[in-house]
């Protein structure tokens, strides 16, 4: 019989592939089912935000910059809220702090659920999106609730908060935080001993701790592989060392390792916050008492020039930062969150950089990925949870 | 572990090389000679009382028009000494730098973003290729003499023009074929 002829197969996913996680795409070089090589292709969701931010003054990048990751809008302008306060050397008041810490926790309860429901879809538990979901709901009205706005609050302020925290504001957090840990308990129920779910999961797309640094993947992924970093344990900000909470690890360094660690983050943020509201009070300070940054309060503004003054100048021309540069890391859902600000003494930003996770994440998964079958593409981009928009910003 | 630690455990291991302390408000900084810049992060990278193991990103900034007008900037964490330092690099224009996707891995990406944003080159990169713009794109948009408002038709291809008589040749060239 004649030598038999084969070639490898090259498919296209993407850029519209459902899971996807927005609009990534992937070149595919296929032997069979197995993956050969993988050329991610990004750049679709690239809105130059970053540029745009330079032509801004420093408050009004808040809103730009929580719209890159998308999933995570205030872990963003947490970010670069903390980078600006830096420079100009503004430290916060307690609650100021209580308050972000509770916002970026919840946050990253949001986040995960939305990571949780969609990577469970992809593998085919399709209902783990709507019990996902339905939690979320609750998130955003909480969001609706502070700010007006359920995705992109733009509530945290450079020297700041926008305004104090609403009425009924404790209740809605408190509801949740009762109701949230039977929940974890039921997603954990649905899946964790889920024979199918497992053999999807247990021994693919393994990143070791090692690779986890060299590809800088810091956060989450790092973490399912051994790695104990979490910039909330090893560079504290907003007085993260006065919580007790822990930082799960898992050593496998599979899908379903890095599945274990964030359904357990899910727990310790909801200790997180169970601390942080019991030390809010309903009002309070809710900025700092900063002139140059926070406007006066109105009362103020129509009763005394110097306060109308300072208004108008507020609103206007915006504040100067020093000249100078801070590069700010937080934890964010992803992981290792920055904002690198560059500042040359005006109102305007000279230059502002986001350190993007999920850029990172999708670098290293023609590494992850190769040698592979094709089904455990869609189950390793899941399980790194990348957000094209914080990949292309 | 402040700059000057970091310019002393350097020193004997990149023996030559000119590091200058920088200010800053948050962490290390250090600027590093562009010809020596792959010995140091590897120094960086290996040293046991530095072990920058992680790069946490590599970006640039433009301060047209100071010259030499571009630093790149190197973010690198190391976790088992709880540090962070910040490499600078200057670059002038149309001037390049070494690639040190040698030393982390995760560089290769980063320094294509940067390549793609302000046109620094890195020597020996094995993929220099447009990262976020399009492939076929004019200029760097991060470059601070770059306008902000660009407006560029999208890229379409010419339509398939077809005329009647070739249509018909077509198709009476194919019944010829399926008829043998």
């Amino acid at each position: 019989m004649a030598e038999l002829r084969t070639e490898t197969m090259t498919v296209n996913m993407g850029p519209q592939h459902p899971s996807t996680h927005g609009v990534l795409r992937l070149v595919l070089e296929l032997d069979g089912e197995v993956i050969q090589s993988v050329m991610p292709t990004i750049g679709y969701l690239h809105t130059g935000i970053e540029k745009t931010a330079e032509q801004k003054k420093w408050q009004q990048v808040i809103p730009l910059v929580e719209r890159m990751d998308y999933l995570a809008a205030q872990s963003n302008s947490l970010a670069y809220a903390l980078a600006v306060e830096k420079l100009l050397g503004l430290e916060m008041p307690q609650r100021v702090k209580d308050i972000r810490v509770l916002i970026a926790e919840l946050q990253r309860l949001a986040s995960h659920l939305i990571w949780l429901g969609t990577h469970a879809m992809e593998i085919g538990a399709v209902s783990m999106l709507f019990y996902a979901i339905r939690e979320r709901e609750l998130l955003l009205n909480i969001n609706e609730l502070i700010a007006g706005f359920r995705f992109f609050p733009s509530y945290i302020r450079v020297g700041g908060l926008r305004e104090d925290l609403p009425r009924g504001f404790h209740e809605s957090v408190n509801a949740f935080l009762e109701r949230f840990p039977a929940k974890i308990a039921e997603f954990e129920g649905l899946l964790t001993k889920n024979d199918i779910f497992r053999r999807r999961t247990e021994g693919v797309g393994v990143i070791t701790a090692e690779d986890a640094m060299q590809w800088g993947l810091v956060g989450p992924i790092a973490r399912a592989a051994g790695l104990d970093y979490d910039v909330r344990k090893y560079f504290p900000y907003l007085g993260y060392e006065s919580y007790d909470f822990a930082v799960p690890t898992a050593t496998e360094g599979d899908v379903y390792a890095r599945y274990r660690v964030r359904m357990e983050e899910l727990r310790q943020s909801v200790k997180i916050c169970k601390q942080a509201i019991a030390r809010i009070t309903p009002s309070g300070v809710w900025a700092c008492d900063d002139p140059r940054v926070v406007p006066p309060p109105k009362d103020k503004v129509y009763t005394e020039m110097e306060a109308l003054i300072q208004h108008f100048l507020i609103y206007s021309q915006g504040f100067t930062v020093p000249a100078g540069e801070a590069y700010v890391p937080i934890e964010g859902p992803r992981g290792e969150h920055g904002t690198y600000i560059v500042s040359d003494g005006t109102n305007r930003p000279w230059r502002v950089k986001m350190r993007p996770p999920s850029f990172m994440a999708i670098q290293a998964l023609p590494a992850v990925v190769k040698g592979g079958l094709i089904a455990d593409v869609v189950a390793v981009i899941g399980s790194t949870d990348v957000v094209m928009g914080d990949c292309d910003r | 572990m402040t700059a000057a630690d970091i310019i002393n455990a350097l020193t004997p291991l990149v023996p030559g090389a000119a590091f200058e302390a920088a200010p800053s408000v948050d962490f290390a900084t250090v600027y590093v000679p562009a010809d020596r810049l792959v010995d140091t992060c590897r120094a960086l990278r290996d040293a046991d009382a530095l072990k920058f193991t992680t790069i946490i990103e590599i970006t640039a900034a433009d301060y047209f028009p100071r010259q030499p007008r571009f630093e790149v900037v190197y973010h690198l964490l190391s976790i088992s000494r709880r540090a962070r330092v910040r490499l600078k690099v200057l670059v002038g224009e149309n001037g390049s730098l070494p690639t040190v996707q040698g030393v982390w891995k995760g560089a290769g990406w980063p320094e294509r973003e940067v390549w793609d944003m302000f046109g620094i080159i890195f020597d020996g990169h094995p993929d220099l290729r447009r990262l976020l713009m399009p492939d076929d794109w004019d200029g760097h948009p991060a470059r601070k003499d770059y306008p902000v408002q660009v407006k560029k038709g999208a890229q379409t291809y010419e339509p398939l023009e077809v005329s009647e008589n070739e249509f018909r040749a077509n198709i009476e060239r194919d019944r010829v074929k399926r008829t043998h």
